[in-house]
């Protein structure tokens, strides 16, 4: 066992290591990508907003 | 502080350093992962399950930290009013219950290969699992009243009054019989563990922190461009109500 088996085996410990950094991953990644996807939501309802009611162009 | 309270002010700062801190959230994250996987030693007890470390312990650090924000936003939006507080808070509360969750799992998935067990009710374990509900709470309370000044008020004196469970944690394993272990990082006499294990997990927490960063910067950023939306929408609304009573009387 050596390369990429001896690495992806964590020296038996692979199934606690990999699930514990693919919790990581779903974790943070999902909260990055949720509050990612909320703030181009809210910046595309701003400019839509703004080009249809009139005088809202100002900063 | 109060230089930064300003929300046009804190929209144009937030946007500056915004590029910057999403920029090092990645270089960090991907040096730390590489160090922690691929550099760091494994255990001469633990064999390769110490890894799990690296992923564990920043975890609960931005737990206990997270809060902390939390309970400070909440102490200067109920003493100050301060517009941006209450959001700080608000915008905090998810990522904190997101990294205590994190802590959660991978401290079950590193328990039960080490201590054969996934969970215990010691004191360290439990006292973590009341942070959670603290945080889902807080959450909850929030977004419980029709008047979102109210929700932010109860959601606020929650947030302080949690505060006395931050020292419960970081002292559970030194008042309590625990099968968790002491602290080995921040402690009397300083780390106890080695070189080749601290600068993989120092890089991993600066991570997880900038990363907290970023999405804190982004979240309050939306909720102050749905501030803007929901007076946009109020205006059309009455721009609408008025030019229907000008055409009624028009017609009549």
């Amino acid at each position: 066992m050596s390369g990429l088996d001896g690495f992806l085996a964590m020296g038996g410990y692979a199934v606690f290591v990999w699930p514990a950094y693919a919790a990581a991953l779903i974790v943070l990644g999902g909260l990055a990508a949720w509050s990612i996807s909320g703030y181009r939501r809210a910046q595309r309802e701003l400019e839509r907003l703004q080009r249809t009611v009139p005088g809202a162009r100002r900063p | 502080m109060q230089r930064f309270a300003n929300p046009a002010r804190f929209m144009r700062l937030s946007g500056a350093i915004l590029p910057w801190c999403a920029g090092a959230t990645a270089l960090l994250l991907a040096v730390g992962l590489y160090l922690a996987l691929l550099v760091a030693p494994p255990d001469y007890q633990q064999g390769e399950a110490v890894r799990i470390m690296f992923v564990h312990v920043p975890a609960a650090w931005m737990a206990s930290f997270v809060y902390a924000i939390l309970a400070l936003s909440s102490a200067v939006a109920l003493i100050w009013r301060h517009p941006l507080a209450d959001i700080a808070a608000q915008s905090a509360a998810p990522l904190g219950a997101g990294f205590t969750l994190l802590c959660l799992v991978t401290g079950s998935l590193w328990g039960e290969p080490m201590w054969g067990t996934w969970w215990v009710w010691d004191a360290r374990l439990t006292s973590v699992l009341v942070l959670f509900f603290l945080y889902l709470g807080y959450i909850a309370l929030v977004n419980a009243f029709d008047e979102p000044v109210r929700g932010a008020r109860a959601g606020a004196i929650l947030a302080l009054v949690g505060v006395v469970n931050l020292p419960i944690i970081k002292f559970s394993v030194d008042w309590w019989n625990t099968l968790h272990q002491p602290a080995s990082v921040f402690r009397i006499g300083g780390p106890t563990i080695a070189a080749s294990m601290l600068w993989p997990l120092l890089i991993m927490a600066l991570g997880f922190t900038l990363l907290f960063i970023t999405l804190l910067l982004i979240r309050m950023r939306t909720a102050l461009l749905a501030a803007k939306i929901r007076a946009l929408r109020m205006a059309e609304v009455e721009r609408a109500a008025e030019s229907a009573v000008l055409r009624h009387r028009a017609a009549s």
